[in-house]
């Protein structure tokens, strides 16, 4: 099921997470809703999309059951807004943020985790 | 050789996305640059139900509408830019981006909009998104069965209170002032709900915890007295500032650094124009916000036929 109407890739299942993180070496998923918090990542993801190509970028329904092991992930522990934005290398996670952020919070983590 | 666009607009909120829909369907090349995320203060708004017109509408699908009608007609927005310098001398205007791109236009209306006001207290930036919000309707259910602080007294201080008493087992409104500037509905909404408490003239200071919020001060502004007060969460909802800053000494601002405009939406600069929350006014609403953008739209129009 759809859960968000976004320009990325929405990743609907566990098991499709799974293999969209075994299948890419530096994935970002922001799991969110259709808000005020969660809409200027998208924007942000959107339009790195086009620049950054050593990085896949996806979203994920924060509502969608599917996306437990997000809500449920040690990184995210005391986390208290959305969007729960995910860096994954090799499968791994590398960071996590809770809550808007900036286009300059996301390229800074993307330089750091992933290189430029 | 450089394309000079028509219309350049600055910010993509209400006003912004309204002069694109009109200058681009007038057939002047339009071209919106952008800083934050398109809709601006549209998509902060969970629900509209006062757009004439439309019974009720999530603001962020009102927002994608308007970007959908502009970019049809022919305008494009480029997001997520940061401009590095105006140059508003001369017939053709030209803004310059920090990643080195720069557009050139004969005209150019300023919709930059406004933004939350934060608080910049110690601990602000380390307990977003670990306490401190300034969603109630994203981050609401984190709160569930949780005490939190509500900061502000207008409007939309008080309705987000109201909001967050679904989830939350008590509010505590904390607001400068000993009355609220919010409509008198809003007013009443929050004092007759048991959930909420009110501590008045009162300012915070700091937030505190260990990894998460945990606490807060509070200084009584009368006596100057500061308590503490443990918190689950901190929702701040002090109004909004205008997006002004890199215009200053460019084109003229009253003391609140919003920019003057006449009836017609021209700044002082010939060929400026402006809209929106950014502008001297008194009443910030979408269905104003689009009116001016209307407005400036066609005053730039007819700028460029004459």
């Amino acid at each position: 099921m759809n859960y968000l109407r976004t320009a990325l890739k929405e990743i609907e299942t566990a098991k499709e997470l799974e293999k969209y993180l075994s299948e890419n070496e530096n994935v970002m998923v922001c799991c969110g809703r259709m808000g005020p918090m969660c809409l200027p990542v998208y924007d942000v993801m959107e339009e790195l999309e086009e620049q950054r190509t050593n990085v896949k970028f996806a979203v994920m329904g924060f509502d969608n059951p599917e996306a437990a092991s997000i809500r449920n992930a040690p990184e995210c522990r005391g986390f208290m807004g959305i969007p729960f934005t995910m860096y994954y290398k090799n499968g791994k996670i590398v960071q996590a943020t809770s809550s808007i952020q900036s286009m300059q919070q996301v390229t800074s983590i993307l330089d750091s985790k992933f290189g430029k | 050789m450089d394309e000079v666009f028509d219309v350049i607009i600055i910010g993509a909120g209400a006003a912004g996305l309204t002069a694109g829909i009109y200058s681009s369907r007038a057939k002047l090349s339009t071209l919106i640059l952008n800083e934050g995320a398109v809709g601006g203060q549209m998509v902060l708004t969970e629900e509209i139900a006062n757009y004439p017109g439309v019974e009720s509408v999530k603001g962020y699908e009102l927002a994608n509408t308007m970007k959908m009608q502009a970019k049809n007609f022919g305008c494009k927005i480029k997001s997520n830019i940061k401009v590095s310098k105006y140059n508003f001398a001369g017939d053709v205007k030209e803004i310059e981006l920090t990643d080195g791109r720069s557009f050139k236009g004969k005209s150019i209306i300023l919709t930059p909009g406004g933004r939350p006001r934060s608080l910049n207290l110690e601990g602000e930036g380390v307990f977003k998104g670990k306490g401190i919000s300034y969603c109630a309707t994203c981050d609401g259910d984190f709160f569930t069965g949780k005490e939190v602080v509500v900061v502000g007294g207008g409007n939309s201080a008080l309705e987000e209170a109201v909001a967050l008493t679904k989830y939350a087992t008590k509010v505590t409104i904390v607001h400068q002032f000993d009355h609220f500037q919010a409509f008198e509905h809003a007013i009443q909404e929050a004092t007759k709900n048991p959930k909420i408490e009110f501590v008045m003239e009162s300012e915070l200071r700091g937030f505190y915890g260990n990894g998460q919020l945990q606490k807060v001060t509070i200084e009584h502004l009368p006596t100057g007295k500061i308590s503490e007060l443990k918190t689950d969460g901190t929702f701040i909802f002090v109004g909004y500032q205008p997006n002004t800053e890199s215009l200053e000494n460019l084109v003229q601002m009253n003391e609140r650094k919003e920019i003057i405009v006449d009836a017609a939406m021209k700044t002082n600069l010939a060929g400026i124009f402006a809209a929106g929350d950014c502008i001297n006014k008194r009443y910030r609403q979408v269905t104003t916000a689009v009116a001016e953008g209307t407005i400036a739209a066609l005053s730039a129009a007819e700028y460029l036929r004459n």
